[in-house]
């Protein structure tokens, strides 16, 4: 049992970029981690203080309220849907950790246009369960605007947690390879061997040259760096996701709009370039002529369904292992209250489970990246066939 | 936070830095290692292709010399053999060359020692004459007083002399 609670006292800070800070009791300095809703009454009144003319768009019906999970945290229930979705969605604040009771945790910018005021940029502080400027967070840690016209979304660039994980993740992807490639330009490859950064990026580089050399034909080298640069992004930042403290942690390749852009950026490169065999064997193919007002149709919607599929693939398989791992954490949470012995043996279970998923979750890292840059480089390769 | 509604603070971020990521990376970093390690990959490959030239041609030059030193035993066997019997037939030439030089030599000696044993006779028949006479006439310078009776008696005494058995050579 000590060598447990040993295990769940160094396992339990780490893994708070999920559940663990998330579980002692929400007071008003908890808000800090959890979406901070701003409930209606709240903002209702907000509006009538600050803008008396704009009171009477707000509803109640908008999506404000938490008053519900507010409810179980009184109650001392567990909320594991709660937990989770706020670990593996975004945050206008990066939740580090704990210190004496109160959060530590880092503002971020927040960048909004609103048509009616232009541009703000402000620290996400002054969010934190009030308005400011006529913003406020409301539900899905979104941004929110009340105008004349009613609550708005205001076109939000907002620097949120997962876009400081993206841009610390590329400056991060960016060091090694340009120092990998230093390397390579103050020494002869043909006397020394690579060595450190250059060592260890060499054979995934060569993975994804043969990769593209098998996959795509000559044609290779126009189209390399494309999947070089998609292979490495994926790769680190699934990586940098299972890592559950600061700067990792982040849900970024499990986030659907980063594997929109990733899989966006394969479509583009595939339709853009290919050749007029492609577009022949999408328009004009060589079938039986019943079938040939059909399969235009048909291969079109394929094209068009291959960014979708790698789309979901990517996001999908992040997600859910994040999801796994974090499950798997908070079934010792549930179990405790069930009494010392189910939940001391729970808590054995949930721990090696959790290990065995970050493993898992270590080699699906790596073949998610992998298949996402075959798949690319495989549709590629067919854009640019010749027969 | 809906999971399967894009943000568009995310994308438009996702946009700039990828786009940004790629644009650098694609420039200053990937083509440098791809094109270093073609280029090791490439030396590799050529330094195999000449490996196995050279080995081949080895190969070939160690056949070759194992032919060629075959090739030069069955010829120094050859001429092992032929110098063997050139040895024979010039020493067989010189046994018969000598043997009818010596024959040649043999056969002038002999002809010389029979002229010099003639003219060795004659001589001593020349100083057995004179020295016969001497004593002859010493013997009988008494009753020979007559040049007739000498004469006479002389080519008796000479006759008698040739008439004689040789003592043996």
């Amino acid at each position: 049992m000590i060598l447990l609670s040993l295990i769940l006292s160094f396992l339990l800070p780490f893994t708070a970029s999920s559940p663990a800070a998330s579980l002692t009791p929400r007071g008003a300095e908890q808000g800090d981690y959890a979406p901070r809703n701003i409930t209606a009454a709240t903002a209702a009144q907000t509006v009538e203080d600050s803008a008396p003319a704009a009171s009477a768009p707000y509803s109640a019906e908008q999506p404000l309220s938490s008053g519900g999970r507010d409810q179980d945290e009184a109650e001392g229930e567990v909320d594991i849907a709660e937990i989770i979705f706020s670990h593996i969605g975004d945050s206008h604040e990066w939740h580090i950790t704990e210190w004496k009771g109160r959060p530590v945790a880092i503002p971020l910018p927040v960048i909004v246009w609103s048509k009616y005021s232009g541009w703000h940029c402000f620290s996400s502080e002054k969010l934190d369960g009030k308005q400011y400027q006529g913003f406020f967070i409301g539900e899905d840690e979104k941004i929110f605007e009340i105008t004349p016209d009613g609550i708005k979304r205001p076109f939000d660039i907002s620097i949120t947690k997962n876009v400081l994980s993206l841009m610390m993740s590329s400056a991060l992807l960016l060091l090694l390879v340009l120092l990998s490639a230093r390397w390579y330009r103050r020494h002869d490859v043909l006397k020394e061997a690579p060595r450190g950064v250059a060592a260890l990026l060499e054979p995934l580089v060569m993975m994804v040259h043969t990769m593209a050399v098998e996959n795509i034909g000559k044609d290779y080298r126009r189209y390399l760096p494309f999947l070089e640069t998609a292979f490495f992004f994926i790769l680190l930042n699934n990586f940098l996701g299972i890592i559950p403290f600061f700067p990792g942690g982040a849900n970024l390749t499990g986030n659907i709009a980063v594997t929109m852009v990733l899989a966006v950026a394969t479509f583009l490169t595939v339709n853009l370039f290919g050749n007029k065999h492609y577009y022949k064997e999408i328009f004009l193919p060589e079938v039986p002529g019943f079938l040939k007002p059909i399969m235009p149709v048909i291969e079109v919607f394929s094209a068009l369904m291959k960014p979708v599929s790698l789309t979901i693939r990517l996001f999908a398989n992040m997600l859910a292992g994040h999801v796994m791992i974090l499950a798997m954490v908070c079934v010792i949470f549930i179990m405790a209250k069930y009494g010392p012995l189910l939940g001391s043996s729970m808590t054995v279970v949930s721990v090696l489970f959790g290990v065995f998923l970050d493993a898992l979750e270590c080699l699906v890292a790596f073949i998610q990246a992998y298949v996402f840059t075959m798949l690319s480089s495989i549709y590629i390769g067919l854009s640019r066939q010749n027969h | 936070m809906n999971l399967i509604t894009p943000d568009t603070g995310l994308l438009f971020w996702m946009v700039v830095i990828f786009g940004l990521l790629f644009f650098l990376l694609a420039k200053f970093g990937f083509p440098v290692i791809t094109s270093m390690v073609e280029n090791r990959n490439a030396k590799i490959e050529k330094s195999l292709r000449d490996a196995e030239e050279i080995e081949r041609r080895l190969n070939e030059t160690v056949r070759k010399q194992k032919k060629i030193l075959a090739e030069a035993s069955a010829e120094q066997a050859r001429m092992i053999a032929e110098a063997g019997e050139s040895r024979r037939e010039i020493i067989d030439k010189a046994r018969e060359d000598a043997k009818d030089e010596a024959q040649k030599i043999l056969a002038t000696a002999r002809k010389q020692i029979a002229e010099e044993k003639e003219a060795a006779l004659r001589d001593i028949r020349r100083e057995v004459a004179v020295v016969s006479v001497a004593v002859a006439e010493r013997i009988i310078r008494d009753r020979l007083v007559s040049d007739e009776a000498q004469t006479d008696y002389l080519n008796k005494i000479v006759d008698e002399a040739c008439a004689k058995p040789r003592p043996a050579e």
